[in-house]
Parts: C-alpha cells; sequence; structure tokens
C-alpha cells in the first residue's frame, strides 16, 4: 500500500534532474532509441581486443596536445635571429619555426611536457596501431565482414604514417630537414613525373620557403581530419559488426558474450583512457625525446650522421639503405632505380597488406561470415605468412638503423648492409617455414591432449609391473575449445579431362588458386582435429590404458 | 772489363747493381743534406729527446720502425710532430693493442711527462704541429653558437649532431667526444688522427677550434642538462624508438592485461 501511494506521489511531483535532462535531450536529438539500442551492447572481454583502445586514446592525446602547441607554432619559414634562452643557439639564423619550437620547449609553460607528450604519443599511437594489425591478422579478425574495416585500418596506419612524418618535419630542425630532404630524393626518383611533383610540392626548389606552412596545414588540418573521420567509420563498423570473440563454450557464429557497453565498458574504458594518458605522461616526463635544440636549425649544406626517421618509417630508410646504388643513363636521363625500387617495393608491400584479405577469401573460397577469431595454430599458412612480414620487417629496422648496429656491436656497417640484403630474401623463407612447422606441432599437440587427456604427470604401476604415465582427460569446455575451429577442404580443380578424353580448359589463374589453396589447406599443411569417432573410440576403454 | 762483360749476366748481377746504386744515394744524400738540428744540440731538450727515444724503442718501434720511418705495421711518425703524440698517446690509443680498422680509446698507461719525452723526440724527426697551450684550447670566452654552427657544418656528418660518434665504412667510426679533454680535441682537429680529416689552421682558425670546443663542452659532457629527461644515449629516433616500443607500448600492453583481468561480475538480479 505504501509502496503505491509513494509511487503515485511520485509520478505527480517533479521528475528527478537526470530525468529531465535527459527528457530534454531526447526530445530535441532523438537519442532514446539510439541509446537504448547500443547501451547495453555487448562487447567481450580479452586484453588483446584493448590493443585498438590504446590507438584510440592515444589519438585523442595526440589531438589534445597538438592543439595546445598549434596555440604557439609560427609555421613559416622566415628567417630571424635567436634570442631566446638556450644558449648554445644565441645569435644563430633559423627559421621562425625551429624558434617557435624552442620557445614552446623552453619558455612556454608546460610546453616541452606537452611536446613530449606529443611525440611520444605518436610513435605509441603508431607501434599500437602495428600491433593491433598484427592481432586482427593473426585471429583472422579481417574476414567476413570486416574487410572494409581492415581497409579502414589499414588507411589510419598509413595515413598515421605520414602525419607523424609531416609532424617531424614541422620543427625545422637538422634531423627532419634531412628526412625531407630524403623524401624529396625519393619524389625526384620517379620517372618523368618526379621533378613536377617535387617543384609542386615545395613550391620550386627544395627547400624553398613553403614547404613548413604546407606540411603544417597537411599535418594538422588534412591528414587528422580524413583521420578522424576513418576513426568514427572504424568505430562504427565495430558496433555494426559486433565484436568478435575467441571460440569457447556457449559461443557460436550468432551471439557475442561479454560484458555490457553500460556500465562495465564504460567505466572500464573510461578508466583506461586516463591510465594510457597517465603512462604516456610519465614517459614524456621522464624520457626526452626530438632534443631540436640539440639539433640544431635545418641548413641544406649540413647533414649528421645517425640521422634517421622515426621508427615508422624505419622500414622506407632499411630499404634505402640496404639498396644497391643502381642507376641506368640513356638520352641524358638518369632512372634512379638505387632509390625507386625502394619506393616502389615501399608502395607494394602496403599494398600487400591491404589486399590481404580479398587474398585469402580468394584463395579459400570462403564467402561466408565470420564471428569466431581462429587460434594462430590452426591456420599454419597463413600465421607463417605474418611471422615472415614481421621478420622481413624487423630485418629492414636492422637495415635502417645499421650505423648504430655498427657502432654498438663493434661490426662493420658494409657487413651488417650485406647482412640485411641477404636476410631480406632469407630470413622470411626461413621464419614462414620454421612458423608453419611450430604450428603444426602445436595442432598435434592438441590433437594429443583432446584424444588422450592432459599429462598428469602421476606415475602408475601396473599389477603386472608396466609403469604408465596417468592422462587426465579435458573438461567437456576445453574439449570444445580446442576442437571448435573448422577445418577447410582445399580447392579442387576437378578432372582436367572430361569424360570423352578431350583435355578441358583450365585457366592459370585456377591453377594457381588450386595451388595457393593447397599451401593453406592441403595435407601437410594442417593436421586433421580429432573427430568424434576417434575420441569415443579411444575413450571407450577398449585396448587401451 | 772482360771479367766484368762475363759476370754480367749472372743471377745476383742485378741485385749487386741495386746495392751499388742505392749505397750511391745514400752516400750522396749524406755528403749533401743539411745536418738536422737535434744533432747539434745539446741542451735538456736534447735529454728529453734521448729519453724519449728510449721510450719509443720499447713501445713504439716494433710497428713505426726503429728511426719512425714506418712499416707495414705502422705509418711513418716523420713530420707528424708533437701534437699527433700527445693525443694518441694521451688518450691511450697507442700503444695499440692489436691492429685493426680503427685503433680505439683505452687506459692511458704513460705518464704526462713520459708523453712530453716520446713528443719530443718525434718532433725531432721532422717538423709538425706542437702542442697547443691551455691558452689555445681553454674553451673560456669563446661562442659557443658559433662553435655549434661549425661544428655542425664540419664534424656533425661524422660525429652526430652533439659529437655522439657515428659509424664509418668496413668497421671505422667516429668516436663519442663525450670526455675528451679540450687539449686533445685541439689536437685531434690540427693532426687529423686515424680516420678524421686534418682541420689546420690555414682551414679552421685557433678561435673556431676554441668555440667548437665551447659547444661540446655545452652539449656533450657532465655539464649538459637535458631539459626533456632521460636523454636516451642521445641518438636519435633509434633508440627513442625501441623506448616508445619496450617502455610504451610494453607498459600499456601491461596495463590492458591488468585491465581486462578484472572483469566486472554480472548482477545476479
Amino acid at each position: 500500500m505504501s509502496t503505491t501511494a509513494s509511487n503515485e506521489s511520485r509520478s505527480r511531483g517533479k521528475a528527478p534532474a537526470g530525468e529531465k535532462i535527459a527528457d530534454w535531450a531526447d526530445g530535441r536529438l532523438g537519442i532514446y532509441s539510439l541509446a537504448k539500442a547500443n547501451m547495453r551492447k555487448i562487447f567481450p572481454d580479452h586484453w588483446s581486443f584493448m590493443l585498438g583502445e590504446v590507438c584510440l586514446y592515444s589519438f585523442l592525446i595526440i589531438i589534445l596536445t597538438g592543439v595546445y602547441l598549434t596555440l604557439f607554432f609560427h609555421p613559416s619559414m622566415n628567417e630571424v635571429v635567436y634570442h631566446g634562452s638556450y644558449v648554445p643557439l644565441q645569435g644563430q639564423l633559423m627559421s621562425e619555426a625551429f624558434n617557435s619550437t624552442l620557445h614552446i620547449s623552453f619558455e612556454v609553460r608546460g610546453g616541452l611536457l606537452i611536446r613530449q607528450i606529443h611525440h611520444w604519443a605518436a610513435l605509441i599511437f603508431l607501434a599500437g596501431m602495428f600491433v593491433h594489425m598484427m592481432r586482427v591478422f593473426f585471429t583472422g579478425a579481417f574476414r567476413k565482414p570486416r574487410e572494409v574495416n581492415w581497409l579502414f585500418g589499414f588507411l589510419l596506419f598509413v595515413l598515421g604514417m605520414f602525419t607523424g612524418f609531416t609532424g617531424y618535419s614541422l620543427p625545422d630542425d637538422l634531423l627532419s630537414g634531412t628526412g625531407v630532404r630524403f623524401m624529396e630524393g625519393a619524389i625526384l626518383s620517379v620517372p618523368i613525373i618526379g621533378t613536377y611533383i617535387s617543384y609542386f610540392l615545395f613550391g620550386g626548389e627544395f627547400p624553398g620557403h613553403d614547404f613548413v606552412a604546407r606540411f603544417y596545414s597537411i599535418h594538422i588540418l588534412l591528414l587528422p581530419g580524413i583521420m578522424l573521420g576513418l576513426v568514427v567509420g572504424h568505430l562504427i563498423l565495430v558496433f555494426y559488426h559486433k565484436h568478435t570473440q575467441f571460440a569457447g563454450p556457449g559461443k557460436t557464429n550468432n551471439n557475442v558474450v561479454g560484458m555490457p557497453l553500460l556500465p562495465v565498458y564504460m567505466a572500464k574504458a573510461g578508466g583506461f583512457f586516463f591510465l594510457v594518458f597517465g603512462a604516456i605522461a610519465v614517459i614524456a616526463a621522464i624520457a626526452q625525446i626530438n632534443p631540436i635544440w640539440a639539433i640544431g636549425p635545418y641548413r641544406p649544406d649540413q647533414v649528421s650522421t645517425g640521422a634517421q626517421p622515426d621508427w615508422y618509417m624505419g622500414m622506407a630508410e632499411g630499404l634505402i639503405r640496404a639498396m644497391p646504388g643502381w642507376e641506368i643513363n640513356f638520352w641524358g636521363h638518369t632512372l634512379v632505380l638505387g632509390v625507386f625500387i625502394p619506393l616502389v617495393l615501399f608502395g607494394v608491400v602496403l599494398a600487400a597488406i591491404a589486399l590481404y584479405p580479398f587474398i585469402e577469401s580468394w584463395v579459400t573460397g570462403d564467402k561466408r561470415e565470420h564471428h569466431i577469431l581462429d587460434r594462430p595454430r590452426n591456420v599454419p599458412t597463413r600465421t607463417a605468412f605474418g611471422a615472415a612480414w614481421i621478420a622481413w620487417y624487423f630485418v629492414l629496422l636492422i637495415g635502417g638503423g645499421n650505423d648504430l648496429w655498427a657502432t654498438h656491436f663493434h661490426l662493420s656497417i658494409n657487413a651488417i648492409t650485406w647482412f640485411v640484403r641477404v636476410a631480406f630474401f632469407v630470413v622470411p623463407v626461413i621464419t614462414f617455414v620454421v612458423t608453419k612447422r611450430i604450428c603444426l606441432g602445436l595442432q598435434r599437440r592438441d590433437k594429443e591432449k583432446v584424444l588422450h587427456g592432459r599429462e598428469s604427470g602421476i606415475i602408475k604401476r601396473l599389477p603386472h609391473g608396466e609403469f604408465i604415465e596417468v592422462h587426465e582427460p579435458l573438461s567437456q569446455e576445453q574439449l570444445y575449445t580446442l576442437t571448435a575451429h573448422q577445418q577447410y577442404e582445399p580447392v579442387e580443380i576437378g578432372p582436367t579431362v572430361d569424360e570423352n578424353g578431350v583435355e578441358r580448359k583450365v585457366s592459370g589463374t585456377a591453377k594457381l588458386r588450386a595451388k595457393l589453396s593447397k599451401a593453406y589447406y592441403g595435407e601437410d599443411n594442417q593436421i586433421p582435429k580429432p573427430t568424434v569417432e576417434e575420441y569415443k573410440e579411444i575413450t571407450s576403454g577398449h585396448g587401451h590404458h | 772489363m772482360k771479367k766484368l762483360s762475363a759476370r754480367r749476366r749472372h743471377p745476383l748481377a742485378a741485385v749487386v747493381v741495386l746495392l751499388l746504386a742505392l749505397a750511391a744515394t745514400g752516400g750522396l744524400y749524406t755528403a749533401f743534406a743539411p745536418a738536422s738540428k737535434a744533432k747539434a744540440d745539446d741542451s735538456a731538450q736534447s735529454l728529453t729527446i734521448e729519453e724519449g727515444k728510449k721510450l719509443y724503442a720499447v713501445g713504439c718501434a716494433s710497428c713505426h720502425g726503429t728511426g719512425g720511418q714506418g712499416t707495414t705495421d705502422g705509418p711513418s711518425l716523420v713530420g707528424v710532430g708533437a701534437a699527433a703524440v700527445d693525443f694518441q698517446v694521451g688518450t691511450g690509443r697507442m700503444p695499440a693493442q692489436q691492429p685493426g680498422a680503427q685503433i680505439p680509446r683505452k687506459k692511458v698507461i704513460y705518464s704526462q711527462a713520459e708523453i712530453d719525452q716520446l713528443a719530443a723526440y718525434i718532433a725531432s724527426l721532422g717538423a709538425g704541429p706542437v702542442v697547443p697551450t691551455k691558452n689555445q684550447y681553454s674553451p673560456e670566452g669563446a661562442d659557443i653558437a658559433k662553435g655549434g654552427e661549425l661544428f655542425r657544418t664540419n664534424c656533425a656528418q661524422c660525429h652526430n649532431f652533439t659529437g655522439k660518434g657515428g659509424a664509418l665504412t668496413h668497421g671505422k667510426f667516429a668516436p663519442d667526444l663525450d670526455g675528451v679533454q679540450p687539449k686533445h680535441i685541439y689536437e685531434a682537429m690540427q693532426t687529423g688522427p686515424q680516420n678524421m680529416p686534418s682541420f689546420p689552421d690555414t682551414t679552421m682558425s685557433e678561435k673556431n677550434k676554441k668555440d667548437i670546443i665551447a659547444y661540446l663542452n655545452a652539449v656533450n659532457s657532465d655539464k649538459t642538462d637535458n631539459p626533456g629527461g632521460l636523454e636516451l644515449g642521445g641518438l636519435g629516433p633509434v633508440s627513442e624508438g625501441l623506448f616508445a616500443w619496450i617502455f610504451g607500448l610494453g607498459a600499456l600492453i601491461a596495463v590492458a592485461v591488468w585491465v581486462a583481468a578484472r572483469t566486472a561480475k554480472a548482477k545476479k538480479s
């Protein structure tokens, strides 16, 4: 009775403030249905699913700190004389861009810290995207329906690289100026149009008076704008597709098992944002990055050893450093293959990353939706590809830093360069073969575990004197998890001769596809998972210890 | 005459002719060459040279030859000057431990007095750069900013922006300049040791050398302060990238694992 009375009084009385605000907002924005549909969205829990969050938050941190930096940075190449507080540069001629970066570092309150947060967050953002992409790759999360989201993520990675590069070039210091010079050289190596592109980009001869202002617009407006749009698209697609999950009891291709967005993930993600911000701020507070005052202002007649780009461009640096300096001269024109081939390779590698989901689905002929993640071992060929790629990338990073390897390990830089040239071809192959073997070994182990149970370490002596190790059968949940993956049959070309003995035409692509499919799912490339019959026969107790 | 023509085609004839020719040129040289200054000198200087010669015979002669003329293992020291000796021996590079692409800096085994004696002996072999005085290399009153500009123009391409060192071809390297005494930096510029080009006063004036020393003192010494925190070796983006991966992303992944391990328990309603 009392409850009904209070209910009535509330319905007649004033609504609580929160409800009023919600009502006000809903009346104008119509967010109720949107919130209702999405606030209880379920997300699965796994630490590797938070790598994308690391990227998102570091991106936000970069935007926030970047806005602060724009308040003090002057994107101009007018020459000024330095009169600031850093003694070893006083009286030197420098561009206004360099001068204002020194001002941010030494005179603006919190300027150096914000600059360092901005730069560290950028390095971590790119590293985060790299690892996030690897996670998606190795677990097969790029398969239908998520190919487009893979492309969005890929574009974010590539644009992130170029946003980072343009930002690194803005202070107009000797290090980044050398990097821009490198870029100019790469552009000039493009046959026919290279010179025109270079003149267009720099507004004449390098370095000219325009590139800082132009890179500034690209760095703070164009690229981040596109990236922000892509991030939103990326997240909308994550909502739309729902998150993938690892196989397990109760988890199917048609459900998502986890926690609701509100309140659990709102709290977790919100807290995680501050943890990421905190960690990056601590790093920025204790470790110096890009000390442009020590590097000095850019002058095209100066150069320093140890001039490397930030890590995400290390692959391009490695390609250039390892490439022999070939060139072809004909009719008064020079084709600089030593620079142009690495440039082409760089593009080809990026294109291969972008297209991989489509290539795999073509090879496997699999056009179904996948919401359950693969364990890397269950797709040995893809895993081996990924591992080979990472090994190749690491080889190029060694090539990009060959001078530091030489000085710190007391080696000859020529020997390192030759190592990189050989390893460029050899290491990926070795990594591929070894990774595939490891994956197949792990598959065999899984099979063994399913059929014979876990080795318990208990040794039992039978009445007739034989010693055996007791194997504990796995629980039903573990059995399910280990056998949930689906195994494909390789695509067959079919008989090459029809019933009348006439040769059937088989296109080259079909043959290639059958070959690749065999490489993925052929006899030697996956271990058949245990069948129910096998399991029953072994566990029924006939003639088995 | 008959005797001579009969032995003209003897296998050792060429050797004999060569020896005669050598003896003739050597004899003519000693007859006509101006007497070297050291010979007539019997002052304290010549005593130092005598001591230096003894030290030289023990520590240096096996590679540089008994008279400093050089062998296949070591270059001639005639005309390198006292400054080169003071640099090479004073930084421990000489005597060398073993031949190699480049002789590294190591523990100094001679006292400054002995180094001076060695230097005096080598200087007596032929004129060369002399050891600078404190007045010449002391960074006091020099223009640090000008030194920075000169350093970036002339030195950074091998020694890095702030003199942290760098790699050269085939295992050679430009060493880190941290902790190198101003005198030795001056001497290195003056004499161009090992793979370094020399910057004599005609190329780079005494004042410019002082500026460079003052710059290195400001950016690459114990007194250098790094306003941004840990310097990470001062090697630029490679060490920064390594740090970002290991400590940056590493820390964030650790945090992610920690957060993911704390799953909310669904409330039973």
